[in-house]
């Protein structure tokens, strides 16, 4: 039976009526409106729908609404913005870094976050770090690179 | 409430016409008024100068991510003389661009740059003509700098592009060579720069104007698409590939709100008010299957099945000389075989599609490569006129030849039809990968005739497999799409597996290529179709890593081997300088060094593709306990003729480079004989950021004076080629399968 959904996304108060086992995901996209995240595998094993919750990379794909009550989801639009972007995003911007650019939230997200924990990650660091998302374009190199210059800025 | 589909069902009249819906992805000005008529040989076609003189060019092609869009504004600026912020690209849609093929074949910037240069060369004569007459100047004592023309001889005398035919038409007859799509070609009489004259072209340093909203999450991509009153679609697949449901049972999903489900033969999908409620109800709708009888070999024996089928078509791509007489006299015979398995497109996300069939008109929202082809099989699926559909080309998941763009945007035209509203579709990730179409999968025999000095006298390659082309390379046709087979349509296979030649020059030479039936000819999940270099990975990595096999058993070092065969300057060159820049130590067989605990190794692989040259020497660290191997370090060499754009080029080549050591690694299409059960990241792994190279270089080889040959594909050509080399470097394992995974290499170095 759907229910009564309250979610503070990027700092905005919302209530929603859904499912309580419905995947974040949706609410998101559908009864938010919002264009990203993203669909990838529904399964936690590409990263495309990733947003933080609390600050945490999450998996919006798999992570039922119902359980994000009080908690806080901040959306790779939420992070940064055209004339302020995070840091993350300037540096996938000064690199160039995407071709069809569909997984990206899953790389920003989950950089925001490594660098949170460790501002001067190596190299297996990073890989190990990133080891989890999908990119289908074989843009490995660029994320490298922009990932480096992030930890840099 | 199920509806029954009749595809010649007169249009239901239900429905208001949406009035000023915002299409995402279409500028407001770009409308199909202010753009008709839209004919081929027309200069308003391709180029348009805006009131504040700034140009736009449009471009029945599309970019995937590629930057070729950045290509076109840097060609299109060079010859107007624009800054490229004036220049302006408008792709795709087809209510304002004309059918150039859309994203195929690497000919992005080879044919449709070069028709967009053309067309800018021209538009710059006739507007200089036309500040000639204004100015009373003589046309050859004009200079143009920022779309400003002016009298060489006194700067007062000027006027701008904008002042001159800003915000109208040109009305300028272009030659044309009668062709549409990809092969269009056009001509005017004014001449593009000479190479000498370029400020922009071939320098670099033109930022790409997609990636700040990708990168932010501003940018609409085709799953963002929105419609007022649109409905979520879901299509169901079958258990066992081939069966049709026999019957339904409604009351199975009666509970979700505003079920819908559209049913006709094997075509059964739902719709749904919510996406989430779509999603429900296509797990939980009850359908009761036909006994189809189960269509696939065991995944184990594909490759002997492959052998023993019967021939459907056969073709010899190349031959010089009596190859047999040859064979016959040899001192010495060396043959090999190799294999390659099905591989999927595997996009990052399962298609999306999106489309609003009412009152006689359909729009339909697609992330295909061939936004004209996909409104052609639109309007022929619907029985509506061609130019009563509208496609809007859209970014999605990424795109690499014919993928399951094109299904997903019938699935929805056929959904929307029947239920008279707007209907997005987005498949599962089990559909995106279970359900795509499919590369081939083939063996290759390889022959070669040798003499007493160890000469190669003949050599002879011989491939058979499934079709490259059960599905066309676009949508245009029904026949062409998961919903038409479905649905009924008569089918249109071209057998052709077409291994693409290459430029080893030997006395006698024979390629051929033979092609078997599909295991099921409708609605197979193995369907196949274009996949980036259709033909070219599998063939190439057979080509490639016999070259070595001969290079051991004639003890020759395996780059002085190749170069021994090859005549042209071009091919010779890359060799050269992709050896060279990895500092190649020349070696005959196997060196098995071993540093720390990994087995170390290179290899060279080298292709022609279309004009394009590439060699890649590949460096790889083999772990001696999984068999594990990391591709560490990559060296290409690469020739495309004229460069555009340098930066883009090294990132389009370092993607390729990337995607296709995942294809030589990890990626193999697993099957059962029900069914394709490789339907996640678990089942089809590919590459991922801890096997990433650390590093790859490239050295670029410009022609300023060529024709730009493309550079979408020729780089996917030699990787596999180069790492199975590498791998026997390390090894002494010659892997005659792909992919190089650890449980098949460990078996070669117990």
């Amino acid at each position: 039976m759907a229910k009564r959904i309250e979610l503070n996304v990027n700092g905005t108060r919302h209530t929603i009526e859904a499912e309580p086992e419905m995947p974040l995901l949706y609410a998101l996209r559908d009864d938010l409106g919002m264009q990203n995240p993203r669909f990838g595998c529904g399964l936690a094993q590409c990263g495309a729908c990733t947003v933080l919750i609390n600050g945490e990379p999450t998996r919006s794909c798999i992570t039922p609404v119902d359980g994000i009550a009080g908690k806080t989801v901040t959306t790779l639009a939420g992070i940064g913005s055209p004339a302020k972007p995070h840091k993350v995003q300037a540096a996938f911007i000064e690199e160039q870094v995407p071709q069809c650019g569909y997984c990206l939230n899953g790389w920003i997200m989950t950089t925001v976050a490594l660098l949170e924990k460790n501002s001067r990650p190596n190299d297996a660091q990073i890989r190990e770090a990133l080891a989890g998302l999908k990119c289908r374009c074989g843009t490995h190199a660029s994320i490298l690179r922009a990932v480096k210059r992030a930890a840099q800025a | 409430m199920t509806i029954h589909l009749d595809r010649r069902q007169a249009l239901a009249s239900a429905g208001a016409l949406v009035v000023s819906v915002a299409l995402p992805g279409v500028a407001p000005a770009a409308t199909r008024a202010s753009r008709l008529p839209l004919k081929p040989d027309q200069l308003a076609t391709y180029i348009s100068v805006n009131a504040d003189g700034s140009a736009t060019a449009w471009i029945g092609k599309v970019d995937m991510g590629q930057g070729t869009d950045v290509g076109w504004t840097i060609m299109v600026a060079e010859e107007l003389d624009l800054a490229p912020d004036r220049v302006s690209i408008v792709q795709g849609h087809t209510d304002v661009t004309i059918n150039q093929g859309g994203a195929s074949g690497s000919t992005g910037i080879w044919k449709g740059g070069t028709a967009l240069r053309n067309a800018a060369a021209e538009a710059r004569r006739v507007l200089i003509e036309m500040a000639s007459e204004r100015l009373r100047v003589p046309a050859d004592r004009m200079t143009v700098a920022n779309g400003v023309i002016s009298d060489k001889s006194n700067a007062a005398k000027k006027v701008s592009y904008g002042e001159l035919i800003g915000g109208q038409h040109f009305d300028v007859t272009l030659e044309w060579n009668k062709q549409f799509g990809n092969d269009l070609a056009i001509t005017g009489k004014g001449k593009p720069k000479s190479p000498v004259d370029y400020k922009l072209l071939g320098k670099g340093g033109v930022r790409r104007r997609d990636v700040p909203p990708k990168v932010l999450g501003t940018l609409d991509y085709m799953v963002d698409v929105k419609v007022p009153g649109m409905l979520h679609g879901r299509m169901i697949r079958p258990p066992i590939a081939g069966a049709v449901p026999t019957a339904i049972d409604e009351d199975s999903v009666r509970d979700i709100p505003g079920v819908k489900v559209v049913w006709k033969q094997g075509f059964i999908g739902v719709v749904a008010p919510r996406e989430w409620d779509a999603i429900r109800a296509s797990e939980r709708l009850k359908i009761t299957w036909s006994d189809a009888k189960p269509p696939f070999p065991n995944q184990a024996a594909i490759y002997e099945h492959i052998r023993k089928a019967d021939v459907v078509h056969r073709d010899v791509e190349q031959t010089v000389g009596d190859v047999d007489a040859v064979f016959a006299k040899a001192t010495r015979v060396v043959e090999q075989t190799y294999e390659w398995p099905f591989q999927s497109h595997a996009g990052m996300a399962p298609a999306c599609g999106v489309a609003d069939v009412r009152n006689g008109e359909a729009t339909i929202w697609s992330g295909t490569q061939k936004p004209h082809y996909a409104a052609q099989g639109v309007a022929r699926m619907l029985n509506l006129p061609l130019d009563k559909v509208k496609c809007v080309a859209m970014t999605g998941p990424g795109s690499y030849g014919r993928n399951d763009a094109g299904d997903a945007t019938m699935d929805a035209a056929v959904l929307s039809q029947a239920v008279g509203k707007p209907v997005r579709v987005q498949g599962m990730r089990f559909e995106g990968h279970g359900w795509d179409p499919k590369a081939p999968a083939s063996v290759h025999v390889a022959r070669a005739a040798l003499d007493q000095d160890g000469k190669v006298i003949a050599w002879q390659f011989e491939t058979k497999g499934f079709s490259k082309r059960d599905l066309f390379t676009n949508e245009g046709d029904p026949a062409h799409t998961l919903a038409g087979q479905l649905l009924g349509v008569p089918l249109k296979h071209t057998a052709i597996f077409g291994a693409p030649g290459e430029s080893y020059v030997f006395d006698t030479k024979r390629k051929a290529s033979e092609t078997i039936a599909p295991l099921l000819d409708r609605g197979s999940p193995l369907r196949t179709s274009h996949m980036r270099d259709p033909g070219g990975p599998q063939t190439t990595f057979a080509v490639e890593s016999f070259m070595d096999e001969l290079a051991l058993a004639t003890n020759t070092d395996p780059v002085e081997f190749r170069l021994r065969y090859l005549k042209d300057a071009r091919d010779i060159g890359v060799i050269k300088a992709a050896a060279e820049k990895a500092n190649w130590k020349p070696h005959v067989g196997a060196r098995k060094q071993l540093v720390g605990d990994v087995l170390v190794g290179q290899g060279i692989g080298y292709a022609t593709r279309a004009g394009t040259r590439v060699a890649i020497v590949a460096d790889v660290e083999v772990n001696r306990t999984t068999g594990k191997v990391w591709a560490r370090r990559f060296v290409v060499a690469h020739d495309c003729g004229q460069i555009i754009a340098p930066d883009l080029l090294r990132q389009c080549i370092e993607a390729n480079v990337v995607q296709s050591a995942s294809r030589a690694l990890w990626e193999e299409v697993k099957f059962d004989s029900h069914r394709v059960t490789s339907v996640d990241w678990q089942t089809y792994p590919i590459l991922d950021m801890t096997e990433a190279p650390e590093t790859i270089e490239i050295v670029l080889i410009n022609h300023p004076e060529r024709t730009p040959t493309g550079a979408g594909e020729g780089a996917t050509r030699p990787t596999a080629g180069a790492i199975a080399n590498a791998i026997f470097d390390a090894t002494g394992v010659r892997l005659r399968q792909a992919p190089f995974t650890p449980d098949r290499l460990k078996g070669g170095l117990a």
